[in-house]
């Protein structure tokens, strides 16, 4: 049962921690709990509908096509991070200072919410589908149903647990410096999925490494260990990581960071006409 | 808009650096590891150190298998009855244990690279 339980946990872990930060990030954005909700929902479907195709999805792209999905959905999430971390860092600002900020974020629309829901969608999506294809693996294998229902259990309570206890702990930073807090966390967690995407095609051998392996920090936090996978959720933790994946990393926050930093920055609220024809000339 | 073009970008690098991978490594050294009965054969591959291996990993189990190892930093489902491809490499020398992971009591095994 404990070995069940170990295994749904590590599964389950690294998605609970990805929606924690991303409902913290969307904290007063309207109808937050029915897009996060949505979003869970549609990656356990997903998570179904993947383990289903898991041998369609494998045989595709001779022998890498799992690979080649994994990239493909990692990149899609690290897309929608960018643009959720953008819309934020021109919005956020306002929310935060308004008592009334959902209102404001009602009058800007409610797109980015909708990103970060393919975010948690995606997360859940593939670690889920593991833990499907494990459980069924089981199942068919002939375990004990009760065993083997408790165990999972045990692995998801204790995997849903984490991530609760780090949505509390970002819950304390005081408001007008969570929206800071949480981009720059989306942010990281971003670079470290485009790190993870590049691991996956150096795997499928469609990108070279440039340079196998940097460093070697297994001996002080392995990939395994629980801080190697909660550093990897956050930040894309390899204890050996390779040139390419360190380029994906860097170029992820470069480009957003700089993205942010040569945004022209919004015109002042109560501006005169001239002042925002000047804005929008320079 | 901006962020169309953003996308673009890095759809475009990925297609080219994809391309760049495609013609490098059509030369690499391929081996066959059999998955029955949950155990793996052979359970030691050798590999020089900084080579490359192209691993097909034969599934004859019904039963799903995960291709897992930290060391190696691989992770790969295998479904049951199917071929799954992993490369490795290139590495230093040392012993890389590998395992399925949701059969692990049984399916072990190691890559030595010398």
């Amino acid at each position: 049962m404990l070995g069940t339980a170990l295994i749904v946990f590590r599964e389950i872990f690294e998605a609970s921690l990805i929606v924690s930060i991303v409902a913290a990030a969307t904290r007063g954005l309207s109808g937050r709990a029915l897009w996060i909700g949505g979003g869970i929902a549609a990656g356990i479907l997903g998570a179904v509908v993947v383990a289903l195709f898991a041998d369609v999805i494998a045989s595709f792209a001779s022998g890498v096509g799992q690979e080649i999905f994994n990239a493909s959905v990692l990149f899609a999430a690290v897309g929608m991070i960018s643009w959720h971390v953008l819309w934020m860092a021109s919005h956020g600002k306002q929310m935060a200072q308004e008592l009334g900020g959902v209102s404001a974020a009602v009058k800007a629309g409610s797109r980015p919410p909708s990103a970060l829901l393919f975010v948690v969608s995606i997360a859940i999506l593939r670690e889920g589908s593991e833990v499907v294809l494990f459980l069924y693996g089981l199942a068919a294998g002939g375990s004990n149903a009760s065993t083997l229902i408790s165990g999972s259990l045990l692995g998801m309570v204790v995997g849903i647990g984490a991530g609760v206890a780090l949505y509390l702990g970002l819950l304390r930073i005081p408001p007008h410096k969570m929206f800071a807090a949480t981009n720059w966390l989306l942010i990281l967690v971003a670079a470290g999925m485009a790190s993870t995407g590049a691991h996956f095609l150096i795997q499928a051998d469609l990108i070279p490494t440039l340079g196998a392996q940097l460093w070697d920090s297994s001996a002080l936090v392995s990939n395994g260990s629980l801080a190697g996978q909660t550093l990897h959720a956050l930040i894309g933790y390899d204890a050996r990581p390779s040139g390419m994946q360190m380029l994906f990393f860097v170029a992820v926050i470069l480009g957003i960071g700089l993205t942010m930093a040569l945004r022209p920055k919004p015109a002042p609220r109560a501006s005169s006409p001239k002042t925002l024809a000047g804005a929008r000339a320079g | 808009m901006f962020l169309g073009r953003f996308v673009m970008k890095r759809l475009l690098a990925l297609s080219l650096l994809a391309l760049l991978g495609a013609c490098s490594g059509n030369n690499m050294p391929e081996q066959t590891l059999v998955l029955e009965n949950h155990k793996f054969t052979p359970d030691q591959l050798t590999l020089a150190a900084g080579e490359k291996l192209r691993i097909k990993v034969e599934n004859r189990d019904d039963a799903y298998e995960e291709f897992d190892s930290d060391s190696l930093g691989r992770e790969k489902v295998i479904p049951g009855k199917t071929t799954g491809v992993v490369v490795i490499g290139p590495l230093q020398p040392g012993k890389y244990p590998f395992m399925g992971e949701y059969h692990h009591e049984t399916a072990q095994g190691v890559v030595i690279v010398q």
